[in-house]
């Protein structure tokens, strides 16, 4: 049986009927049509579906949705405003962090997550940030780059 | 494939949980942050009928320290383990673990009961928890009890949990005066599962600084974490100098016994035991 669940994504609330065996990351993108979030591993290993759960980054493959009933998420769709893009985001752009895009939502969410809470982190700090994050195509740098740049307040 | 069906229940408190868990018996898992478990059943390996979601039981997630230690809610996730000040500054060994767990979004999910439950010989919370002389809280629907965590591991993914039982709070007692601790661990990758891991406590006393208790348990090298009781041996009731520390590795590295897997051979995870002893009780004297 479905049970009718409510989610704040990106400050609107929706609500949805869920089976208990989908996943926040199902409906997102089944339901709500946000396919920011990706399905890489479905694993939890990859980080493709970061998403930040009432303020916390979390992999929205291995939560269920109906766990998530009631809780403010934000996703990559969420950030751009009014147009313009998040500072993460221009960042990501202007640095060359982005190759096939895959691990870019999952990756700034990280980001985003890791500003909220040390607006300037070390380099250090910075990888262990995205540590759960992976990406086949950069290498990393870039993508350590821009988000030490969005940091100081560049991008 | 995603997750196979099930029934989602959300009991309100412990003993809603546990009688719904004797209920329905082997048809059912209890769930706490889901990082394990919903893996395990995505891979088909596990395949409850019933998800006992414990998420819904208010206050289950506290750190609360009192006049004889510390309690730790089950539900406490690592992410809060990591961030109490009460843990960094009076059981530092923990939050050091504790920050080596996997990745972000796992340590802002998973719980200490859930890692305490799921067993695994690698759980980088078991050595600290252990050399700190630890207890769990286990609540069924006879009654509570409450076992040392040295003896709540069986095997692989087992514990001495009996039917109907659920973990609710991990206990820790004070530590003496002028005790250290330290977690080394060494893995494949940063957020990887431990190839091996060396949590060792020492208190020293006196002028002499005389070594009065040793604590050393070793995961991810024997079906269940284990303490390194004659490495500890080595030195007690010693002045800890460099020979001493490199003795107590190589006996540590004797107790240990591995496996060779996908992450590690034997040869390579008894010489790691040896490597990484020295250095944790080298950091625990710091």
């Amino acid at each position: 049986m479905k049970r009718l669940i409510q989610l704040r994504v990106n400050g609107e609330l929706y609500e949805v009927a869920v089976h208990p065996h989908w996943t926040l990351l199902e409906v997102l993108r089944e339901e709500l049509d946000l396919t920011g979030a990706k399905k890489g591993c479905d694993a939890g290993d990859c980080g493709g579906c970061t998403v930040i759960l009432d303020g916390k980054p979390v992999f929205s493959c291995l939560t269920l949705a109906v766990e998530a009933d009631g809780r403010d998420i934000l996703t990559i769709e969420g950030l751009a405003q009014n147009g313009q893009l998040h500072p993460i985001q221009n960042a990501f752009v202007e640095h060359g962090a982005i190759q096939c895009g895959f691990c870019t939502p999952g990756m700034i969410m990280s980001a985003k997550a890791l500003l909220d809470e040390n607006p300037n982190p070390t380099e250090e700090e910075v990888r262990q940030a995205i540590a759960g994050n992976l990406c086949r195509c950069t290498g990393y740098v870039k993508i350590v780059e821009a988000i030490l740049a969005a940091s100081q307040g560049g991008g | 494939m995603g997750l196979p069906k099930f029934e989602y229940l959300r009991p309100k408190t412990i003993q809603e949980a546990c009688s719904l868990l004797s209920q329905y018996g082997d048809k059912a898992r209890v769930m706490a942050g889901g990082t394990d478990l919903l893996v395990k059943m995505k891979d088909r390996a596990v395949t409850p009928q019933y998800l006992i979601g414990l998420s819904g039981i208010p206050n289950l997630d506290y750190i609360e320290a009192d006049a004889e230690g510390l309690r730790i809610g089950a539900l406490a996730t690592i992410k809060s383990i990591i961030d109490s000040s009460v843990i960094q500054e009076r059981f530092r060994l923990l939050a050091d673990a504790a920050s080596k767990m996997a990745t972000v979004q796992v340590r802002n999910m998973g719980t200490i009961g859930g890692n305490l439950c799921n067993a695994a010989p690698s759980a980088d919370s078991a050595p600290p928890l252990i050399c700190l002389g630890a207890k769990a809280k286990l609540v069924g629907p006879k009654g509570e009890r409450v076992i040392a965590l040295e003896e709540f591991f069986t095997g692989p993914g087992e514990t001495v949990l009996k039917a109907g039982e659920i973990l609710t709070e991990v206990q820790v007692p004070n530590q003496p005066a002028h005790t250290g601790g330290a977690y080394q661990k060494i893995s494949r990758v940063a957020v990887d599962l431990a190839v091996v891991g060396v949590a060792a406590l020492v208190t020293l006393e006196g002028k002499d600084g005389l070594c009065s208790e040793a604590r050393i348990t070793l995961g991810a090298v024997a079906p269940t974490p284990i303490r390194a009781k004659r490495a500890e041996g080595v030195l007690k009731g010693k002045k800890i100098e460099d020979g001493l520390v490199e003795e107590a590795g190589r006996v540590a590295s004797e107790e240990a016994r591995p496996i060779t897997d996908v992450r590690g051979s034997v040869y390579y995870r008894t010489e790691m035991v040896r490597v990484l002893t020295e250095r944790a009780i080298r950091q625990a004297l710091e």
